[in-house]
């Protein structure tokens, strides 16, 4: 049953697409490429412009420019209707009027395809609702409509799915299980999905491949390692997961790295790890990379060290404790300590060093919002 | 809650029955209006279609009776009225619904990004009303009179022959029937396309439907609670109907309908068994005609 339903996906190509509402534009000279057959996620806040890059690529929007490749094939003054291309709806828009049958049934209808009835009994199973397809959509919970919208889609084997926000309906706990479904369901039958989400943990859990759009651009690209590992600007370190930032001037400059002054602390980067290396240049790390001391470390130069400082904040959240600490002339430092019985036991207002090894630094492109260049 | 207090065992019977009361309460003036200008007046229209004509053999004058034979001559003498009632109302209908649905698509889908525009559309819809319904319809029959402008190119360009007048034929009666009642095709109808989520377009395009497709089988089904309610709210009155076809207005002897008969035989010719038995057949064929076309469509949850 798989097996029928699955299809080599196309691949996806949008060149300098651009569009322009009255006002604004929500998508700026975009290009992108996703191969075929990849789980790719669109990730950024409401507004960013991955539902218009969605809706452009499905064909409900018209770009004001540039052209839109599906298999290498232009499309982009297709019509919807006649595009290889099926979406599952934030909103699942599944017919009112019609059985659950009927809906998955409906795109095999318009094609003409035989025995609609049966195929669309199979997608219904392989989302395991084989047995409400004569209900109707008002008398399915969230989770069943959601399941139902992605069979109504499948089954019409797209070279590309197209998934807008389809999770965010959902509970969590359902929707951790829709995200392993879905998953797994993605590879079985081999499609390209282009997954559109405001959710960094699913963007991250689910895709190859994953793009953090920023005011209808895209700022980073890569797979979901290597953005969380080494986000190359503020937007990205702060949209993916935490980040601690320091905005320095470059004080030193040697063949292999780069550090700045801040507050009188010495901050390093690896060169390859970083994306500047002149002038002002913002320098992160990611809290559960540092530790701290209660007294000041021995520490080579492989390690960045600052403080002393004081916390100020604890927060318990089951695996790990979130220590915020104030450290004078450099600002505030989140650091997560696993609960594994390692970490020292310290209270509130006590004084610490933070350190980390200098291989988890990253060196952004941009500075944060806020921050201004130092010349 | 208060009888508690007695101890009562039956607290919740006499709650019941206080709020059964209020209930009754709410329901009775409803209740004595449908009593009082509902079932009288049709318990009475129905003895008056059986009355027999007095001994006297006075004009007007008739006594209680079972005359079932006024049926007879009511269906004998007026049939090609009940049937041009009819088809009037059902070309009518037709007619309406193919005007009003792009307008009323229009007004509520197309035109959602200007509510200004929504608004003082759906205002222009009903402002005919503001005017007598009589007096509009004498407007017409004069535009379309024998030497008006109107009719003087009709005759031109050649949709009537020289000698043709419009005023006293089907096609006016017809013209005068969409006219007045196309407001009530046009609100329910707009009702339905305002509240019609696009969204379910924008999905069976993305299923391979072309705009038709969509059209026929998502926009059509979804909006079918306003078109059965805007039929009906059209067809029903216009069976009815006796101004548009009367002599008076836009209509002549050859296209008079069941209400023209009915005004006639009730006001001139005091034939009142005669007049009732066609109003008691109006309303058994109009009875008829809803409930199979309720079913037919399937939407009898709708009303």
């Amino acid at each position: 049953m798989a097996g029928e339903l699955s299809v080599a996906g196309a691949d996806l190509e949008l060149i300098d697409v651009r569009k322009d509402f009255p006002g604004f534009t929500a998508l700026d000279d975009m290009d992108l490429h996703i191969p075929a057959g990849q789980f790719f996620a669109l990730l950024g806040p409401s507004g960013c412009g991955k539902t218009t890059t969605l809706r452009i690529v499905a064909g409900l929007e018209t770009p004001t420019q540039g052209r839109v490749l599906i298999g290498g094939k232009d499309i982009t003054d297709t019509k919807p209707h006649d595009r290889p291309v099926n979406t599952v709806f934030q909103s699942y828009a599944l017919f009112p009027h019609m059985t659950i049958l009927e809906n998955v049934a409906f795109g095999l209808r318009q094609r003409k395809v035989e025995d609609p009835l049966a195929k669309a009994q199979a997608g219904l199973d392989l989302v395991e609702l084989g047995h409400i397809g004569a209900r109707r959509p008002q008398q399915l919970s969230g989770g069943q409509q959601q399941r139902v919208a992605l069979a109504r889609a499948l089954v019409n084997r797209p070279s590309l799915l197209l998934l807008d926000e389809p999770l965010g309906a959902l509970d969590l706990k359902l929707r951790r299980q829709m995200q392993i479904e879905l998953k797994a369901i993605q590879m079985e039958v081999g499609l390209t999905f282009l997954h559109v989400t405001h959710d960094q943990e699913e963007a991250m859990d689910m895709a190859d491949t994953v793009a953090v759009m920023n005011k209808g651009r895209i700022e980073q690209m890569g797979s979901p390692e290597a953005l969380y590992d080494r986000p190359k600007t503020a937007f990205v370190s702060r949209f993916l997961g935490q980040s601690n930032l320091f905005v320095g001037k470059v004080s030193e400059e040697n063949p292999n790295s780069v550090s700045i002054e801040v507050g009188g602390a010495k901050i390093t980067v690896d060169k390859k790890r970083a994306e500047k290396h002149t002038g002002t240049v913002a320098i992160g790390v990611r809290p559960e990379k540092a530790t701290f001391h209660e007294e000041k470390p021995n520490l080579g130069a492989d390690h960045v060290l600052i403080g002393p400082g004081e916390i100020i904040d604890i927060r318990f959240t089951g695996v790990s404790n979130q220590y915020l600490i104030e450290v004078p002339n450099i600002g505030e430092v989140t650091v997560f300590a696993q609960n594994v019985g390692k970490s020292p036991v310290v209270e509130l207002g006590a004084k610490v060093w933070v350190s980390w090894k200098v291989e988890h630094s990253f060196g952004l492109r941009d500075l944060p919002d806020g921050t201004e260049d130092l010349g | 809650m208060a009888f508690a207090a007695f101890g009562s065992s039956t607290p919740t019977t006499k709650g019941q029955t206080k709020s059964g009361r209020v209930v009754l309460a709410l329901l009775l003036p409803g209740l004595l209006y449908l009593v009082l200008f509902f079932v009288i007046p049709l318990v009475s229209l129905v003895l008056t279609s059986l009355e027999t004509p007095a001994a006297s053999g006075k004009i007007g004058e008739y006594v209680p009776g079972l005359d079932f034979g006024n049926y007879a001559y009511v269906a004998t003498k007026y049939w090609p009225q009940i049937a041009r009632s009819f088809g009037f109302a059902f070309i009518a209908t037709i007619i309406a619904l193919l005007i009003s649905y792009p307008l009323a698509y229009f007004i509520g889908v197309k035109a959602r990004p200007w509510p200004m525009l929504q608004r003082m559309l759906v205002t222009l819809v009903i402002a005919p009303f503001f005017i007598s319904f009589l007096l509009r319809t004498i407007a017409w029959k004069q535009l379309l009179a024998d030497h008006s402008p109107i009719i003087e190119w009709a005759h031109q360009v050649g949709f009537l022959s020289p000698s043709q007048s419009f005023i006293g034929s089907n096609a006016a009666v017809v013209f005068g029937l969409v006219y007045n009642f196309i407001p009530f095709m046009t609100l329910p109808l707009y009702t339905s396309l305002e509240r019609l989520d696009t969204r379910y377009l924008e999905a069976g395009s993305d299923l391979y439907a072309s705009p038709s497709k969509v059209f026929r089988k998502i926009t059509l089904p979804l909006s079918m609670p306003g078109i059965i309610s805007g039929t009906l709210l059209t067809f029903i009155p216009i069976a009815g109907d006796y101004v548009n076809a009367s002599r008076d207005f836009l209509g002549s002897s050859n296209t008079s309908m069941i209400g023209t008969m009915v005004d006639a035989d009730f006001l001139q010719n005091r034939n009142y068994p005669a007049a009732s038995a066609m109003s008691v057949v109006l309303m058994g064929i109009i009875l008829i005609l809803v409930t199979w076309y309720v079913r037919k469509s399937g939407t009898e949850d709708l009303l």
